[in-house]
């Protein structure tokens, strides 16, 4: 259902390194891996990635001053951030060094996937559209109405944000953190699954009562909406 | 460096030394001064008396001529008393006078000068000194008069010897003030290093031994004194930390290596060695958030996130976080009640203060009792703005309320719940880190902990002491 990315993946942990393009080669893209920040930095300028995934600390080239030279050349290429740095403050230098995403080690791998498909959709996929469309369920953006096949369906304004983002990311899975960070603009880790229970009451609202269900669960990584089984 | 070169090189040393020198100068300054005006006046004298001698004789002559004059000198030359009288006539013959030895040129001219003369009658000795004036008569008879300046000379020598004795007299006195000052001072300092170097060698109980004078070095001594009780304290803290973090990232990791051998021993089928590495995976997960609530803490404690911190709504969080939380606590059969009535402008980190706050809340859906009631509320006061998380569950006991803030604490209580351990142990760094507390209180029934921050920009301490041993301690410092 996706389409293939074309992934660089600079990072100095060859065995990390080597299971990240092997699972994101499973996931049907294409990957690529630089060991050090200049071969990274150069190949990054050679060729065009959808997504690069920049390790904040390399050799030769730190991560942040690579992403630094690449924006400064003009390349809007989505990067999203690796690092064992901290979340709290780290976050926001890699953001303000022109990252698109920061992820913290260790992560799971569906995890960064998730986060490297909303990348490199995000510039395509109609950010812009004021109507989302998965089956017969339907968002309107600019009046804030919500139906299914017709029948008006009421949201609080938070369930709305979280359908509005699964339904821009759609196709796509969107993990907790991924949710709590858009929706809730919070970026620690809740202990519990507030998340899971927000969901599970927005799937009884517009799946409940409907053939077909729209918001999927996808074991070990978080949700989708999509119309149909893959 | 040999002990007299210690004592020389001392600062008490060099400033005696320095005070010496200006000491010295001064007294040769005072004592020359002295010397000169008492010159000065004593040859005023001298002359006065001179003059007066030689107006008298003058008026005798006048008088009684020649004749006269003779007889008067020869009369007060016999009087002795240190006035010296000449007459003679214009060839150098004597008519009369008490003085001889005179150099030949001396009555030549007239005026004043100063001479060597001898007195009649006494045998030849050295010369005395004199001031002369000598006073020319008609008729070419030659009048000398003068006084014998032994006594000037005499004051001289005693100034002279005043000088060298108070000189002598100061740079004793300054050495040995310099050497004893120095040595004291040496003394205390030495003492003072051999304590350190003792302390720096390991013997953490050591102190610097206070005098009791309660000069300068007794508060210093005193200062380093609480400096080390402190470093004692926070060593203390610190091991007791990291007892703790190995005792319970022990305990998972222990479990985690039990239900991987139990899964290569047991498992047989497919199923089993998924649901086995889904409960592995599980656990490691648990670990890391052990992991990163142990950092966020530290940097937390260490106000490394203080530079982070930008205008917040402390209300807009609470109700946020409330919010989130809000779906969970109805499928617990629990009331989530948010009171937040108007915004709270603070300088603040949003993340940490949201993570604090949700903290709070999982405490009180965990541990606040089923079927009961959660409130969260955030108001301003003044320049503090209050988020309290209040339940209705069994609370906390007075004597465990300080403890349970600390690092990996779980309260009996709660020991079979799910945790780590350091849900309020970093509640408190955050609330520490914006130079606010956490407290613990007394909800009847129930637990209300209260996160005071300060809502002023300006009401930001300077980073507050890490409170290593019990964020409690720093807790009610900053209240």
């Amino acid at each position: 259902m996706t389409t293939a990315m074309k992934l660089l993946i600079v990072e100095d942990d060859r065995e990390a390194a080597a299971y990240v393009v092997k699972a994101l080669t499973e996931a049907g893209h294409v990957a690529d891996h630089a060991a050090d920040g200049l071969d990274g930095y150069a190949l990054a300028s050679a060729s065009n990635y959808d997504v690069l995934v920049v390790d904040r600390m390399l050799p030769k080239l730190d991560g942040l001053s690579l992403i630094g030279r690449l924006r400064a050349e003009g390349a809007t290429t989505p990067v999203l951030i690796l690092s064992a740095l901290g979340q709290v403050d780290d976050r926001v230098d890699g953001l303000r060094a022109g990252g698109d995403d920061y992820l913290t080690k260790p992560y799971a791998f569906a995890e960064l996937l998730a986060r490297v498909e909303a990348l490199a959709r995000r510039g395509a996929a109609g950010a812009g559209d004021t109507v989302y469309r998965v089956g017969d369920l339907e968002i309107d953006r600019l009046s804030h109405t919500v139906t299914r096949a017709g029948q008006e369906i009421v949201l609080q304004p938070r369930e709305f944000r979280l359908l509005e983002y699964l339904m821009r990311n759609a196709g796509q899975v969107v993990t907790r953190t991924m949710l709590l960070e858009n929706v809730w603009d919070y970026h620690f880790d809740p202990q519990t699954n507030v998340i899971d229970v927000h969901v599970s009451r927005l799937r009884s609202k517009i799946d409940k009562g409907f053939d077909k269900p729209l918001l999927h669960t996808v074991r070990g990584a978080g949700y989708v909406i999509r119309d149909g089984a893959r | 460096m040999t002990a007299l070169g210690k004592l020389l090189r001392t600062t008490a040393f060099r400033l005696a030394l320095a005070y010496l020198v200006v000491f010295a100068t001064l007294s040769v300054v005072v004592l020359a001064y002295v010397s000169w005006h008492a010159n000065a006046l004593i040859a005023a004298q001298l002359n006065a008396t001179v003059n007066a001698e030689i107006t008298g004789l003058a008026e005798q002559y006048r008088q009684g001529g020649i004749r006269k004059l003779v007889a008067t000198v020869e009369e007060r030359s016999n009087r002795g008393a240190g006035t010296l009288y000449l007459l003679t006539t214009f060839a150098g013959d004597v008519l009369a006078g008490n003085v001889v030895g005179l150099p030949d040129a001396a009555l030549a001219e007239q005026g004043e000068r100063e001479l060597p003369y001898q007195r009649a009658g006494e045998a030849a000795v050295a010369p005395y000194p004199a001031v002369v004036r000598v006073f020319v008569l008609p008729g070419g008879y030659r009048l000398l008069v003068g006084r014998d300046t032994e006594e000037r000379e005499r004051l001289s020598g005693v100034i002279a010897n005043a000088v060298q004795w108070s000189l002598a007299l100061v740079v004793v006195l300054g050495l040995a003030g310099g050497v004893f000052v120095a040595r004291r001072v040496l003394n205390r300092i030495d003492a003072m290093t051999d304590t350190v170097r003792g302390i720096m060698a390991g013997d953490l109980s050591g102190r610097l031994a206070v005098t009791g004078l309660d000069d300068e070095f007794d508060r210093l001594a005193q200062a380093t004194n609480a400096m080390l009780d402190r470093i004692n304290e926070l060593m203390a803290g610190l091991k007791e930390v990291s007892d703790n973090i190995a005792h319970d990232l022990k305990t998972p990791l222990n479990r985690l290596r039990n239900r991987a051998e139990a899964a290569l021993r047991d498992a047989r089928s497919e199923d089993d060695w998924a649901g086995a590495m889904e409960r592995v995976i599980a656990d490691t997960d648990a670990m890391l958030g052990i992991f990163n609530a142990l950092l966020l803490i530290a940097r937390a404690e260490s106000g490394g996130a203080r530079d982070q911190l930008a205008p917040v709504d402390l209300a807009d969080i609470a109700g946020s976080v409330a919010e989130l939380y809000e779906p969970l606590a109805e499928e617990r059969g629990v009331a989530l009640v948010v009171e937040t009535p108007e915004p709270i402008q603070a300088l603040g980190n949003r993340e940490l203060i949201g993570q604090a706050v949700a903290n709070l809340i999982e405490n009180a859906l965990n541990y606040g009792g089923s079927n009961g009631e959660v409130r969260v509320t955030a108001h301003g006061e003044g320049d503090l703005a209050r988020i309290v998380v209040a339940d209705r569950g069994p609370g906390i006991p007075d004597a465990d309320k300080a403890r349970a803030m600390d690092r990996f604490v779980r309260l009996d209580t709660s020991r079979s719940r799910p945790g780590s351990g350091l849900g309020l142990a970093l509640v408190s760094a955050v609330a520490r880190l914006h130079g606010g507390a956490l407290t613990l209180a007394d909800n009847e029934p129930g637990l209300r902990a209260v996160l005071t921050l300060p809502i002023q920009a300006q009401a930001l301490p300077p980073p507050a002491p890490p409170a290593l041993p019990a964020p409690s301690a720093g807790a009610k410092a900053a209240e």
